[in-house]
């Protein structure tokens, strides 16, 4: 189920189920609150964007660095988006050094899945010379403290990495870039949100916090454009979904992920 | 309280054998006050008790169990057998000696060694421990000669035969000794290597073919056939 | 995956009285051919075609896990991977797993353990093998199906059967079983898997632009999708296994069940 150092101890688990049979959670949320979310922007420098979001105490780094590259065949004249993820050994005692096991390569490709399907960032608009040059965006997330939902941080955190990033404007001249010298955000469309639920026994909660993971059967995370629209969906854990579940889910997350818009990436729209 | 499939009727997983006060048997799992089948068999009852005689499976040790294993490691208390289950067997020195033994590698390699057959005893096995074997009865120790047959653990009843009718026509026609072991593995040892190949190969047949029409009629045919001087036996 | 707008925009997928580019209707599923046993040396295999996905699955275990300290002490240690074939797709794909699968590989894992009777068998180790030989949209889901029967073969204990089909959005309609070119060029794209006599969802992904009244409908049309492919998971078992009633009875009459 979970990385051996997060084996669940059964006391903790049973408490956690009682409490739900109340509607109750272990810190004393609403089945549907989130946990605290602070957000900065701007913190490094050498990066084009950046934002850290702490999620309670989850803490995800997300850094943009944008290059220069040759776009994919099938895509000639659009830019290129790339997700990677992290799970940084000091963020948790269960990750270890190494590069991206599952659960990292997991959590790059769902972050990945809601601002692709969505299309927040307009590729189109990062093309240089078709064919031969465009703009690559790397989004790169990095886990610094783990204590549960990766998936909404992380996505958040790129979100506003992205929707703060600044890059020299740029003309074409002769197949090549010529940069000017203001500063302009990338060309984005769209914003995506994801919000992650966990089924406990039979009841749905938001935004699961380490130790609630444990305790956890299953678990989905559902991400939301600005137009209310599902653009991806992921279960995960070994645990199972009635239909019933999953429909409830998405509404519960185009609920949610409207709150989190209208508070956090208000400010950003265009 | 009622089953809600006939008797041996071919069942999979998933599928409802009964409902009520029944009690959940081997290979099945109760659920919502209903038995269900957890794998592939023939489903059966016997009294209150639902249960499935599966067609494939794997071999897992009961104690008081024959089998025959082969050895893989020598450890220093005992050998490392394996004997064709999940677990790896442990046969320790003090089930395999009867004064008191004093472990040295060299000792233990010339009585058992890597690569031998043994044919062992089953006398511990939990859910905390891998299965200990014993060799310290008669007829146990150390296969000096014969051929192995495997064949899949589910298909042992099928070479026994109704009491016994299958093994003993096997050993009957062949002239061979024919030693089952639960975990799948068969000891055939003959005069001859005909005699043997020919009993390799209509044990080889029970295994592809149990519970098909016509088996035992095939198994004479093919028995009939070995013993007269014929280059290739059909197979149906 | 990239849904490529670039491409002959004017091509529609589905047409006005509802066929699609290989003539199937919105609800029909490419035809499935399944094959049980196919290997000899695994402990459990099957074989699926799908459409044109030929997918191929290996079972290995209950055994002993290497390396040793990865076993659990109460149960089970299952493993699955899920691998391409480097002349599975149209161009050669890398042999290296990509992150695509082994995401998949998690995802599959992950929608069959909890069906598996992990805890009889502590401090071992099932392993699956899902090897995609041909690859044609949809194999996930194939692999899930095809994954399913080879631990049915191989003897494993479980709960159920696990079934998977996707459903999907093409041309503004909602339709069952995407193939890769509908995939490629349509709107969403949403792969269920189920353990069939519960109708419990394990495998739940999505990506694409859907309301919630579209995802509502593929939602319950994957679901449908999965029952029937249950239904050929069992006609093939039953296929494979089927017994003479006499010499079963023979045999049965012999055995005592321990309990």
């Amino acid at each position: 189920m979970s990385d051996s150092y997060d084996t669940p101890v059964s006391i903790g688990m049973k408490r956690i189920g009682e409490l739900l049979i109340q509607d109750k959670r272990l810190d004393g949320r609403g089945l549907l609150d989130y946990r605290e979310i602070k957000t900065e922007t701007g913190i490094v420098g050498k990066a084009n964007g950046s934002a850290l979001v702490s999620l309670g105490k989850t803490k995800v780094m997300v850094g943009i660095k944008v290059e220069t590259g040759t776009p994919f065949p099938d895509s000639p004249e659009e830019g290129v988006l790339t997700v990677n993820a992290e799970l940084v050994p000091l963020a948790s005692p269960s990750f270890e050094t190494g590069p991206p096991g599952e659960k990292a390569i997991e959590l790059a490709r769902v972050v990945d899945r809601g601002i692709r399907e969505s299309k927040s960032i307009d590729t189109k608009k990062l093309c240089i010379v078709p064919g031969k040059k465009v703009f690559i965006v790397f989004v790169d997330i990095y886990v610094l403290d783990h204590d549960g939902n990766l998936f909404d941080a992380s996505a958040l955190a790129s979100m506003l990495a992205l929707s703060t990033a600044k890059i020299r404007e740029f003309e074409t001249k002769d197949d090549a870039v010529v940069y000017k010298e203001n500063l302009v955000s990338l060309p984005l469309q769209n914003h995506v949100i994801e919000v992650t639920m966990a089924k406990i026994g039979d009841k749905l909660v938001v935004d699961p916090s380490l130790e609630e993971e444990s305790a956890v059967d299953a678990q989905i995370t559902i991400a939301v454009d600005d137009n209310n629209m599902i653009c991806a969906t992921q279960k995960s854990q070994t645990g199972v979904f009635t239909t019933t579940d999953i429909l409830q889910a998405v509404k519960i997350a185009q609920a949610k992920a409207t709150e989190l818009r209208e508070k956090f990436l208000g400010g950003t729209h265009e | 309280m009622s089953l809600l499939v006939e008797r041996r009727t071919l069942v999979l997983p998933g599928d409802a054998l009964a409902e009520g006060d029944f009690n959940p048997g081997e290979n099945t799992y109760k659920e919502g006050g209903k038995v269900y089948a957890s794998l592939i068999g023939l489903a059966n009852v016997s009294g209150k008790n639902v249960y499935v005689v599966a067609l494939k499976g794997f071999y897992m040790p009961l104690v008081g169990d024959l089998v025959i294993g082969n050895v893989v490691d020598l450890r220093l208390n005992g050998w490392v057998v394996d004997i064709n289950a999940p677990y790896t067997a442990t046969l320790s020195t003090s089930e395999a000696f009867d004064r008191s033994f004093n472990s040295r590698r060299d000792e233990m390699s010339s009585y058992l060694d890597v690569g031998d057959l043994v044919m062992a005893k089953v006398v511990a096995f939990d859910r905390t421990r891998d299965p200990q074997l014993t060799i310290k009865e008669g007829g146990l120790g150390k296969v000096q000669r014969g051929r192995i047959v495997r064949v899949t653990s589910t298909k042992i009843p099928r070479v026994i035969g109704r009491k016994g009718s299958m093994i003993n026509l096997l050993t009957k026609e062949t002239n061979t000794r024919i030693t089952v072991g639960q975990n799948g593995v068969i000891l055939v040892s003959g005069e001859k290597p005909e005699t043997e190949n020919l009993a390799v190969k209509a044990l080889q047949m029970i295994d592809e073919e149990a519970h098909t029409p016509g088996l035992t009629d095939r198994i004479s045919e093919l028995l009939k056939e070995g013993s007269e001087p014929k280059l290739e036996s059909n197979k149906e | 995956m990239n849904r490529n707008l670039n491409q002959t925009k004017n091509e529609k997928l589905i047409s006005e009285d509802g066929k699609r580019a290989d003539g199937r209707g919105p609800n029909d599923l490419r035809p499935v051919k399944i094959e049980i046993g196919t290997l000899e040396k695994a402990d459990g295999s099957a074989y699926i075609e799908w459409g044109k996905n030929k997918i191929l699955a290996a079972v290995y275990g209950p055994r002993e896990v290497h390396p040793r300290h990865l076993a659990l002490p109460d149960r089970t240690l299952f493993r699955c991977r899920y691998h391409m074939a480097p002349f599975s797709t149209s161009e050669r794909k890398n042999p290296a797993p990509s992150r695509r699968e082994i995401e998949l590989s998690k995802v599959i894992r992950d929608s069959i353990e909890p069906v598996i009777f992990t805890e009889l068998f502590p401090r071992t180790g099932i392993d699956v093998f899902i090897e995609v030989l041909e690859s044609d949209g949809g194999t996930r889901c194939a692999g899930i199906t095809v994954a399913s029967l080879a631990l049915a073969d191989a003897g494993i204990p479980m709960k159920d059967l696990v079934a998977a089909c996707a459903a999907g959005k093409i041309d503004d309609q909602v339709v069952l079983d995407l193939s890769d070119i509908e995939d490629q060029k349509g709107q969403a794209d949403l792969p269920v898997a189920i353990s069939p006599r519960t109708e419990r969802i394990s495998l739940l992904q999505m990506d694409g632009l859907m309301s919630y009244e579209e995802y509502e409908k593929a939602l319950n049309l994957a679901v449908e999708g999965c029952k029937r492919l249950h239904a050929m998971q069992q006609e093939a078992l039953k296929k494979k296994f089927a017994v003479d009633e006499e010499e079963a009875k023979g045999e049965t009459e012999d055995e005592v069940s321990s309990e």
